[in-house]
C-alpha cells in the first residue's frame, strides 16, 4: 500500500529466514517468558478484551434483571455480586490494562526505542496484573464457591466501611478484592515507573520532549498520575486488611475509627483514577483525529499543558463524590469549584480537536467515525459532570441513575468509543492486516444506536428518582417503560460488541494485507514493518520534528522548517 | 507485508550532544514518589486519629528512640561517603563505609524490635488493642518494612563487594540504591516527628 511510495533511504532486508513452525509448547513458552514490549502489550490488550466481554456479560445480566419490575432473573445477593464485579472488572481489569497494553505496544515505537527501559520489570508487572485479575475471579469458585456465585465481593466497587468489616461481610469477598487489587496495584506501579523511565531516558536522537507525539505525552502524564493514584488505594487496602485480619480499628467506629476516612482515602484514589481511564481516549484521539483530518494537531503545546493541567486538578476534586456525607460548606464549595475547573483544560482539548478537524480533508474510515462520536459524547459527559459538580444539584441526584448515566457516558461514550477507534487504527500495525471496514461500520452504527438508546434514556430514569444499586423496583414507580428501553439498548450494544470480537478474530486471517503505513500516518511506529520486528528499528531513527514521517514523505516541505 | 524493514533516517543529523538522564535514577525517583503517596496516606491516618482512641494505652507510653534515630540518620551520611569513595575507586574505603551503613541500619531495626517487645509485653499495646496501637504499629511497621528491604539491598551489595565484584562502573547502580536509602531516612524524619514529637 502506501509504503511503496515512501521515499525512505536505507531500506534494509533484515528479516531472518523463516524457521520451521514452532511446536505448541515452544509457542507457549515463548509467550510466557517473553520480555518484548510488543508481546506484553498484546497480552495486556487480549486480557482487557476478555474482561471487557466478561464485564459486559455481567452488565447484560443486570439489565435483564432490571428490565421489568419485581423481576427474579437472579437472586438478590447474586445481583449485588454482579454489579460489584461489573464495576471492579471494568475499572481494574479492562480499563487500566488496556491503557498499559496500548502504551506498551505503541509508545516505545513512537519514541524510536528498542524496548521499554526495564523489559523484565515489564513482564513482572504484566503477570502481577494478570494474576491479580485471575485471583479476583477465583472468588467465584474459591472456598465454598459458585452456588449464588461463591465469595465474590458484593459491597459495590467503592467498598465503604463499615460494610466491609468482619461483622457485616463475614465471607472472603472483601479479602479477595483487597488482596487481588494490592497485587495488581503493584503491577500498575511497575508499569508507571517503567513508562516514565522509558520516556525520559530512551527517546531516539532529536526527539525532545516537545517533539514527542501527543499519544506518548498523554501516556507519560497518565503514568505520573498513576504513581500517586494507585498507591493511596494500596495503602487503604492494607489498612482494610489490617482491620479484617489483625483486629485493627482504622475504620471501626466502635473504637474511635472513622468510616468517612475510608471514603476520603478511596476517592483520593477513585477520582484521579477516572482520569487515568480517560487518558487513553485522549491519547488515541490525539493520533487518529489529525491523521484522518490530514492536518497536524492544532495547538500542540496547549494540548500538552491541558493534559498536565487535568492531571494536576484531578488530584484535588475527590470529595465531589461525598457531597451528601455532610462536609462543611467551605469544603463543599472548594470541591464544587475545583471540579468545575476541570472543565477548562478539557474544553481546551475539545476545541483543539475540533480545530484540527476544521478545514481538514476528513476521511471517515472506521477509526475516525469512532473518534468523531467520542468527541461529542465526551462533551455531553463533561457537561453532565459540571451539572453534578454543583453540590445542591448533587444532593438531589446523588446515587441516582443520572449519575450512572453520566459516568457511563464517559466510560462507554468516550472511552470505549475511542478505544474501539484505537483498535481499528493500530490493529494493522500489530497484525499486518486491516480490520474489516464493513463489519467495522456495522459495529460502529449498532454501538452508537445502542449506546444512545441506553444511556440517554438512563438520564431520565435517574431524574425520575431511580436509585443505583437496587435489586428491583415496584411496578407503580413509572420507571418500567424507560427500563425496557435501556435494556433493549444494552442488547444492541452487546450485539455490536460481539461483532467487534468477531471482527478481531476474522481479520486476523482474512483481513486485507495492510503494509507498513496503511493510514499514511506521521509517527515513527508506521515507519517499521507490520508487525514490527523484535528489535523495532534496525537503525536508531533520528527525528527533527513532531511528524518524522511527514518529513520523510515530503522532503520539499518538511515540518522542521516551521516548528 | 513486505519482507523489508524500512528505516527512517532524519534528513540532517542533529549536531548537538544527545544525552538523556539515567533510567535507573528516573525509575527510583518515580518509585519514591509512589512510596511517598503510600506514606502520606498512613501519616494522614495517624495524625487524624491522634487522641481519638476511646481507651488506653495512650501515646504517652512511648519513649523517644534517640539512639535509633541517630544511627539511621548518620547511615545516610556514611552511604554518601561510600558513594564518593567508589567514584574515586577507593574500594577498601567503600567496603568499610558500606558495611558501617549496613550496621547502622541493622542497629535501627534491632532497636525497633526491642521497642516493640517492650510495648507488647510490658506496656500491653498491640495492633488490635486500640486505635492508637493500630495506627502506631502500621505506620512505624510500614517504615520498618522499608528498612528491611533496604537492608536486603545493602547486604547484597556488601556480599558482591566482599567477592570483589563491585567496580567503579557500578557507581550508578550503587547511587540508585543509595537514593532509596536516603528516602527511607527522610521518611523516618517525618515519622519520628509525627509519632514521637507531635503525637505524644
Amino acid at each position: 500500500m502506501a509504503d511503496h511510495t515512501l521515499p525512505i533511504g536505507g531500506t534494509l532486508d533484515v528479516t531472518p529466514e523463516r524457521l520451521s513452525r514452532p511446536t505448541f509448547l515452544e509457542w507457549v513458552t515463548d509467550w510466557v517468558t517473553t520480555v518484548d514490549h510488543k508481546k506484553l502489550g498484546l497480552m495486556y490488550i487480549i486480557y482487557s478484551v476478555v474482561f471487557l466481554l466478561v464485564g459486559g456479560a455481567e452488565a447484560m445480566a443486570i439489565r435483564i434483571q432490571l428490565m421489568f419490575p419485581n423481576s427474579h432473573f437472579v437472586a438478590p445477593d447474586t445481583y449485588n455480586r454482579l454489579f460489584t464485579m461489573h464495576g471492579t472488572t471494568m475499572v481494574f481489569l479492562m480499563g487500566m490494562p488496556f491503557l498499559f497494553g496500548l502504551a506498551n505496544y505503541v509508545m516505545p515505537l513512537q519514541i524510536g526505542a528498542r524496548d521499554m527501559a526495564f523489559p523484565r520489570l515489564n513482564a513482572f508487572s504484566f503477570w502481577l496484573t494478570a494474576f491479580g485479575g485471575l485471583m479476583l475471579y477465583y472468588s467465584f469458585i474459591g472456598g465454598s464457591g459458585l452456588y449464588g456465585v461463591g465469595n465474590a465481593p458484593d459491597v459495590t466497587w467503592w467498598f465503604y466501611a463499615p460494610l466491609t468489616s468482619r461483622a457485616f461481610s463475614p465471607g472472603h469477598g472483601v479479602d479477595y478484592w483487597a488482596l487481588s487489587l494490592i497485587v495488581s496495584g503493584i503491577g500498575t506501579l511497575g508499569f508507571a515507573i517503567n513508562t516514565l523511565a522509558t520516556v525520559f531516558s530512551m527517546r531516539c536522537k532529536g526527539m525532545t520532549l516537545l517533539r514527542m507525539p501527543l499519544f506518548s505525552w498523554v501516556v507519560t502524564v497518565a503514568s505520573g498520575l498513576l504513581l500517586i493514584t494507585i498507591t493511596p488505594l494500596t495503602a487503604a487496602q492494607i489498612m482494610l486488611t489490617i482491620d479484617r485480619y489483625l483486629g485493627g480499628h482504622f475504620f471501626d467506629t466502635q473504637a474511635g475509627g472513622s468510616a468517612v476516612v475510608w471514603m476520603h482515602f478511596f476517592w483520593i484514589f477513585g477520582h484521579p483514577e477516572v482520569y487515568v481511564l480517560v487518558f487513553p481516549a485522549f491519547a488515541i484521539a490525539n493520533e487518529v483525529i489529525p491523521v484522518f483530518s490530514r492536518k497536524a494537531i492544532f495547538g500542540y503545546p496547549a494540548m500538552v499543558a491541558a493534559t498536565v493541567g487535568i492531571a494536576f486538578i484531578s488530584m484535588g476534586v475527590w470529595a465531589h463524590h461525598m457531597f451528601t456525607v455532610g462536609m462543611t460548606s467551605v469544603s463543599n464549595t472548594f470541591f464544587v469549584l475545583s471540579t468545575e475547573l476541570v472543565g477548562v483544560p478539557t474544553g481546551i482539548k475539545i476545541f483543539n480537536w475540533l480545530a484540527t478537524m476544521w478545514g481538514g480533508k476528513i476521511r471517515f474510515k472506521t477509526p475516525m467515525l469512532f473518534l468523531t462520536a467520542f468527541l461529542f459524547q465526551f462533551l455531553i459527559a463533561g457537561l453532565t459532570g459540571i451539572i453534578l459538580s454543583i453540590a445542591p444539584f448533587d444532593w438531589q441526584l446523588h446515587n441516582s441513575y443520572f449519575v450512572i448515566a453520566h459516568f457511563h457516558y464517559m466510560l462507554v461514550g468516550a472511552i470505549i468509543f475511542a478505544v474501539s477507534g484505537g483498535f481499528y487504527y493500530w490493529y494493522p500495525k500489530a497484525t499486518g492486516r486491516m480490520m474489516s471496514e464493513t463489519i467495522g461500520k456495522w459495529h460502529f452504527w449498532l454501538f452508537l444506536i445502542g449506546f444512545h438508546v441506553t444511556f440517554d434514556t438512563m438520564h431520565f430514569v435517574g431524574l425520575e428518582g431511580m436509585p443505583r444499586s437496587i435489586y428491583s423496583y415496584p411496578a407503580d414507580r413509572g420507571w418500567q417503560h424507560l427500563n425496557v428501553i435501556i435494556s433493549i439498548g444494552g442488547f444492541i450494544q452487546a450485539i455490536a460488541m460481539l461483532l467487534f470480537a468477531y471482527n478481531l478474530i476474522w481479520s486476523l486471517r482474512k483481513g486485507e494485507v495492510a503494509g507498513n503505513d496503511p493510514w499514511d500516518a506521521w509517527t515513527l511506529e508506521w515507519a517499521t514493518s507490520s508487525p514490527p520486528p523484535v528489535y523495532n528499528f534496525a537503525v536508531e531513527p533520528e527525528v527533527r520534528s513532531r511528524r518524522p514521517l511527514w518529513d520523510l514523505k515530503h522532503p520539499e516541505d518538511p515540518d522542521w522548517k516551521y516548528e | 507485508m513486505s519482507a523489508t524493514t524500512l528505516i527512517p533516517r532524519g534528513p540532517v543529523t542533529t549536531e548537538e550532544q544527545w544525552s538523556l538522564p539515567s533510567r535507573g535514577k528516573i525509575a527510583m525517583y518515580s518509585l519514591i514518589i509512589g512510596e511517598s503517596a503510600i506514606f502520606t496516606i498512613f501519616v494522614v491516618a495517624y495524625v487524624f486519629y491522634i487522641g481519638k482512641s476511646l481507651y488506653g494505652p495512650t501515646p504517652q507510653i512511648l519513649e523517644v528512640p534517640v539512639l535509633n534515630t541517630i544511627c539511621l540518620l548518620s547511615s545516610s551520611f556514611t552511604i554518601w561517603l561510600s558513594e564518593r569513595a567508589l567514584e574515586r575507586n577507593k574500594m577498601k574505603l567503600f567496603g568499610a563505609l558500606w558495611a558501617l551503613t549496613l550496621a547502622l541500619g541493622a542497629v535501627f531495626l534491632v532497636g525497633t524490635g526491642f521497642e516493640w517487645y517492650d510495648l507488647i509485653y510490658h506496656k500491653g499495646l498491640t495492633i488490635s488493642t486500640n486505635l492508637f496501637g493500630t495506627t502506631f504499629y502500621s505506620l512505624v511497621g510500614l517504615h520498618a518494612t522499608h528498612v528491611v528491604f533496604g537492608l536486603i539491598g545493602l547486604t547484597t551489595v556488601l556480599i558482591f563487594t566482599l567477592m570483589g565484584k563491585v567496580k567503579e562502573e557500578h557507581c550508578e547502580r550503587i547511587q540508585v540504591l543509595a537514593l532509596y536509602w536516603h528516602f527511607v531516612d527522610a521518611v523516618w524524619v517525618v515519622v519520628f516527628t509525627v509519632v514521637y514529637i507531635l503525637g505524644r
